[in-house]
């Protein structure tokens, strides 16, 4: 048996096969196993429904914000458009689901599969533009969407809205917030392992080559125009993958969220995460989630407390408020993310004594 | 064709305001590159100034016109000096989220304290204002701020073309580094650019007001319809904005006499994927030639 890496002392890569490792030492994997351990085994059993819930919408956030992570942080295409894949991806398993019959664990894939199709449509544009023309170009996208599911009634039911059957695995029926917990989260595991992977293949590379210097990304080979657009398709799988999980977990689902407040809120768990960080995706994730439930949970404390109601419906707003001021801050201060501050946390550990 | 010729007027004076309401875009896009998220949000503060100017504090209207102006002058100044500055310099995305996050905080700071219900002005703008050509009616807000319009564009074409700030902010735009190397200083050039846009948006935003009654969801929904504006008639061409902004505006209100009136406000996103897809730098753009 080799010996095992607890603990750095410096650089010292012998190897290429090092360099690509995943885990730099068994520290870090000895640390994964008992994240993995604590999230199946002991997180569903000592939280609460609502605790559940909550984190259920963090795993189903996460996937997606991994997808656009894809998309900005690797390939460097700004998608303003990434809510309403989401959303795509929501009525197409609600669509297979309930009109052709499609079993939870079939329907899913698909509607990732018939986003991506929809992705690399609104991705075609990304052949002739780049910058901020695509960006304006994917926000029209963002409004052709939300347009076409609210006026496509004989497919959508307009703002009628869906209801999906409960969900079922193998004959087992997927009810509870804990079955799902379970459901979203060996997706997501998956979903992270694919994508650790996928980024250390040719894909995942010319991904980097093109966000970094398109021409010499050329100059070098690399097909630009076809990659973008698979890097469009694979970001919109995952948003139309978690937009399916998210429209089985919530049962009916209408067009109202999937507008351009939802795409900016992923652009803010990509950016606050950490741009061209697979854990700050994660991060991202988790934070906005939280951020979100914290303020819906002080606006109801206000409520609650009866100091009006029009004062608590103004709540709302500083709800909005606050989500800017954490976008702004984040930009201003940790323009990495918190990918970043993770990173600086862990090095001062491993410095101690002599960290600076 | 009386119907015909309503709409015409209806969608002229609504595309005068998209191209009032890109001009201060198109000036921050001009001298900084910088896509401004947060216009919307800029336009929804200079009415609700000039709301509580007049309607709470009864102010006289002309005052609190330049009052509001001013305090608008001086927000966008500040913005520039603490958010933007910053970022010069850093990649596109940190820029584009900073201002959408600007965007969210304005508008929940306007949200928590006004509401999002409609204000109104106070009714000033005198009847003989309106026109009526035959069976066409041209309300008096329209005629004033196509005036106002009309003679702020003239007033920014007379700035751009002969005053030194102005012709400071065109070499800005036209090639930061030589204008740095010829002693402009640049980041003076960014915050005034910033603090005109400001003002211009106010004034928009007052306007808009004066038409449609102050509604922060609304205002800020136009900020949004700018960008199909701007593309149509080139980023950087204040000109074009205005004729980008008259043809969006006849075109929805076409679309929504004839065809249907839900489809009218997708059309200008439709028609900009098409100019993306087309002719990318607009009617009226620079081009800079640069194969992807």
């Amino acid at each position: 048996m080799r010996k095992l890496q607890m603990h750095p002392c410096g650089n010292y890569k012998e190897h290429y096969s090092r360099e690509l490792a995943i885990f730099e030492t068994d520290f870090g994997r000895l640390w994964m196993c008992i994240g993995l351990i604590a999230l199946f085994f002991v997180l569903p059993f000592a939280s609460g429904p609502y605790f559940i819930y909550v984190l259920n919408m963090t795993g189903i956030a996460a996937i997606a914000a991994l997808g656009l992570n894809i998309l900005i942080g690797f390939t460097g295409q700004i998608s303003l458009g990434h809510g309403a894949f989401f959303g795509v991806g929501a009525y197409a398993g609600a669509i297979l689901a309930t009109r052709l019959g499609f079993p939870f664990w079939l329907a899913v894939p698909a509607a990732g599969f018939v986003t991506a199709l929809v992705g690399m449509i609104f991705g075609i544009p990304s052949g002739r533009l780049k910058g901020l023309y695509l960006t304006i170009a994917t926000l029209a996208g963002q409004f052709i969407i939300e347009y076409i599911l609210v006026h496509w009634e004989s497919l959508t039911q307009g703002t009628m809205g869906i209801t999906l059957p409960a969900a079922s695995i193998f004959g087992m029926e997927i009810a509870s917030d804990r079955a799902f917990f379970y459901v979203i989260y060996i997706c997501l595991a998956a979903i992270t392992l694919i994508t650790v992977n996928l980024m250390r293949t040719r894909f995942g590379r010319a991904f980097v080559a093109i966000r970094d210097n398109d021409r010499a990304a050329e100059g070098m080979g690399i097909p630009i125009f076809s990659y973008k657009l698979l890097s469009f398709a694979i970001s919109s799988f995952y948003a139309g993958f978690a937009g399916a999980i998210w429209a089985f977990y919530s049962i009916s689902i209408t067009t109202e969220p999937f507008n351009l407040g939802m795409s900016v809120e992923y652009i803010a768990m990509v950016v606050i995460g950490g741009l061209g960080s697979i854990p700050g995706a994660i991060f991202g994730a988790v934070f906005i989630t939280g951020l979100n439930e914290i303020l819906r949970f002080v606006t109801d404390a206000f409520m609650n407390m009866g100091i009006s109601t029009s004062f608590g419906l103004n709540l709302a707003a500083l709800r909005e408020f606050a989500f800017g001021l954490a976008i702004v801050l984040f930009i201003l201060f940790e323009p990495k993310g918190l990918a970043e501050i993770w990173r600086i946390i862990r090095s001062n550990f491993r410095l101690w004594p002599f960290s600076y | 064709m009386d119907f015909f010729l309503q709409l015409l007027v209806n969608g002229l004076s609504i595309g005068l305001l998209y191209g009032l309401s890109a001009m201060g875009f198109v000036m921050i896009f001009k001298s900084s590159s910088v896509l401004n998220f947060a216009h919307g949000e800029l336009l929804a503060i200079g009415a609700f100034i000039f709301l509580v100017l007049t309607s709470w504090a009864h102010v006289p209207i002309l005052l609190s016109f330049l009052i509001t102006l001013a305090g608008c002058f001086v927000l966008g100044f500040l913005v520039e000096r603490i958010f933007l500055r910053p970022l010069i310099g850093e990649h596109l995305i940190f820029v584009i989220m900073l201002t959408v996050g600007l965007a969210a905080m304005f508008k929940g700071l306007l949200l928590f304290i006004f509401g999002g219900n409609l204000h109104t002005y106070p009714d000033f703008l005198p009847d003989g204002l309106a026109l009526h050509m035959g069976a066409v009616y041209v309300p008096p807000v329209y005629v004033a701020s196509s005036c106002i319009g009309i003679v702020f564009l003239t007033l920014f074409g007379l700035f751009f073309k002969f005053s030194s700030q102005g012709i400071f902010m065109r070499s800005v735009a036209d090639n930061q580094t030589a204008a740095m190397s010829l002693g402009v200083h640049v980041k003076k050039v960014f915050a005034l650019s910033w603090a005109i846009a400001a003002l211009v948006a106010g004034m928009s935003g007052i306007v808009l007001g004066i038409i449609n009654g102050t509604n922060v969801h609304e205002i800020s929904a136009i900020g949004l319809k700018v960008f199909p504006v701007v593309i149509l008639g080139g980023l950087d061409s204040i000109g074009g904005a205005i004729i980008g902004g008259i043809i969006i505006g006849l075109l929805e209100t076409f679309t929504g006499g004839y065809i249907s009136p839900s489809l009218k406000d997708v059309v200008p996103y439709i028609i900009l994927v098409f100019i993306l897809l087309i002719k990318p730098y607009g009617l009226f753009g620079l081009v800079e030639i640069e194969r992807v």
